[in-house]
């Protein structure tokens, strides 16, 4: 593999919603309300805190999600890890004030060249893994 | 996406055993059961039942030869999880407009 160790390929999507970012934070913050947007949780808003997503199907994958609570800057900056069928990520929230609404930026980000490879050993399967991931990660979403 | 064939995948990446008689596989080639035991250092019966999810994931294949059973990889059985890993995009963009049509319901 051709990328460093600290290379990461992201998801990015980003909104602009016509809401006040107290709002957004409640939705974003709050367990009932997120589990009505985004999955089943015991999310708590506290650095540290250990939560998991589950019981939702996920795509093809019905399994849980582990998570931690990483950055918690009120109105501002959410970040939690996100460890899915041993493979870690970073999901990362970051709210701006925008006209008329709130600027909400998210990035999911995390997948790294040699994570998943470094398991054993880099070798042959899971690098090919790991490369398709990196190749496939490599886009945009608007 | 065939939804059942990326979940038995998953479930079969899930235990890191398996994950690691994977990788075993991918890096060495075929293998018995037995090289695999002494690898994996869990019990034969616990093995052959790893070995059993994989097989129904397509993760490996076997064949016999006297007394022996090898295996073997195929990576190709990766390719629904590259497919659903693809699709976190997808997923996300799904998601928010969840959290707008949440927000429309929630109070100011």
């Amino acid at each position: 593999m051709n990328q460093s160790e600290e290379q990461t390929r992201s998801v990015v999507i980003e909104k602009i919603f016509a809401h006040a970012p107290e709002k957004l934070w409640r939705a974003l913050t709050e367990p009932a309300l997120l589990t009505q947007w985004l999955l089943s949780n015991d999310f708590l808003p506290e650095i540290g805190r250990e939560f998991q997503f589950k019981n939702e199907p996920v795509g093809g994958w019905d399994g849980v999600i582990d998570c931690k609570v990483l950055a918690l800057d009120p109105l501002q900056r959410l970040a939690y890890s996100w460890r899915a069928f041993g493979h870690e990520s970073t999901v990362e929230f970051t709210l701006t004030p925008a006209d008329g609404g709130t600027h909400l930026r998210m990035e999911h980000s995390g997948f790294r060249a040699n994570q998943e490879a470094a398991y054993r050993g880099a070798q042959y399967g899971w690098q090919r893994f790991i490369e398709n991931l990196e190749r496939l990660l490599n886009v945009e979403v608007q | 996406m065939k939804t059942d064939v990326a979940n038995s995948v998953f479930r079969a990446l899930a235990d890191p055993t398996r994950r690691a008689i994977f990788a075993e596989l991918s890096s060495k080639g075929e293998q018995t059961v037995h090289a695999l035991t002494s690898f994996a250092g869990v019990s034969q019966p616990a093995v052959s039942k790893h070995l059993s999810v994989m097989k129904r994931a397509k993760l490996v294949r076997h064949r016999r030869n006297g007394r022996e059973t090898h295996y073997r990889a195929q990576p190709d059985a990766l390719e629904p999880v590259v497919q659903w890993l693809r699709d976190y995009g997808a997923f996300w963009k799904v998601r928010f407009d969840r959290l707008e049509s949440l927000l429309e319901r929630m109070d100011p």
